[in-house]
């Protein structure tokens, strides 16, 4: 009952200046609505934990380095930097996607059929195909900056020392050649989809 | 139908992280301190 007259600014302050309980407080009254938040996000145990363990991280070190400054704001700077931080595990997920090893393993997860059908791989060859030919109507520099990314595989940094173009050239070359691509996709309503 | 949403509801209040994760953020509190040297800040993890 008493812990709740103190406001979230004052737990803050506190903390900041060395009552390390103050911080106990300001993670038992808000724990529930920031796991849940991030829990409505990921809708995985493990996931929400360690989410919600990173959070209150960056807020210790962000506090404790005195960096904090949206005073009255706590909950929802707390709220924002969860929010980040599932952003950034769908994003590292979408590059390297894993698995469901949740309570029901299914065995299907691991050694599902990828291959394509008959239809469907004619559908990517064509599409293949016709990725190919838009590329070619990209001016010099900037496909030549995307066949070594995409097809050949090259950092920014290796593009940079075969083309003798500095590495934020080469970044803005390749924007440039996604840009115009959907440019052409969008105008001549082009479907590229399997 | 309806119980599906009353069990849900339910399942979503209980949530909430584990203990031991809670001890381990107020731990880690306690351990990390910040150096001040003149206009840099320096973090040291003091177990």
């Amino acid at each position: 009952m008493k812990q709740e007259l103190i406001t979230d600014a004052e737990l803050v302050s506190n903390y900041i200046t060395g009552d390390e309980s103050a911080l106990s407080v300001l993670i038992t009254r808000h724990k529930q609505k920031i796991y849940s938040f991030i829990y409505s996000k990921v809708y995985d145990r493990d996931v929400t934990e360690d989410v919600f363990q990173d959070t209150f991280i960056k807020v210790i070190r962000t506090l404790k380095l005195g960096k904090y400054n949206e005073e009255g704001k706590f909950l929802p700077w707390v709220m924002r930097i969860a929010h980040n931080l599932v952003i950034d595990h769908f994003r590292k997920n979408s590059r390297m996607p894993k698995f469901d090893n949740g309570q029901e393993f299914n065995i299907f997860s691991v050694i599902s059929d990828s291959s394509l059908n008959a239809e469907k791989s004619i559908i990517k060859e064509q599409v293949q195909e016709d990725v190919r030919r838009l590329i070619e109507e990209l001016p010099e520099d900037q496909k030549q900056v995307l066949v070594m990314r995409m097809y050949n595989d090259m950092s920014f940094k290796e593009i940079s020392e075969n083309t003798g173009v500095s590495i934020n050239t080469a970044l803005g070359r390749m924007r440039y050649a996604l840009i115009n691509l959907r440019k052409v996709i969008d105008k001549h309503n082009i479907v590229l989809t399997n | 139908m309806a119980k599906l949403y009353i069990e849900d509801s339910k399942h979503f209040e209980t949530l909430k992280p584990k203990e031991e994760t809670v001890n381990f953020l107020l731990n880690y509190s306690q351990a990390l301190s910040v150096i001040s040297c003149n206009k840099l800040k320096f973090e040291a993890l003091l177990n």
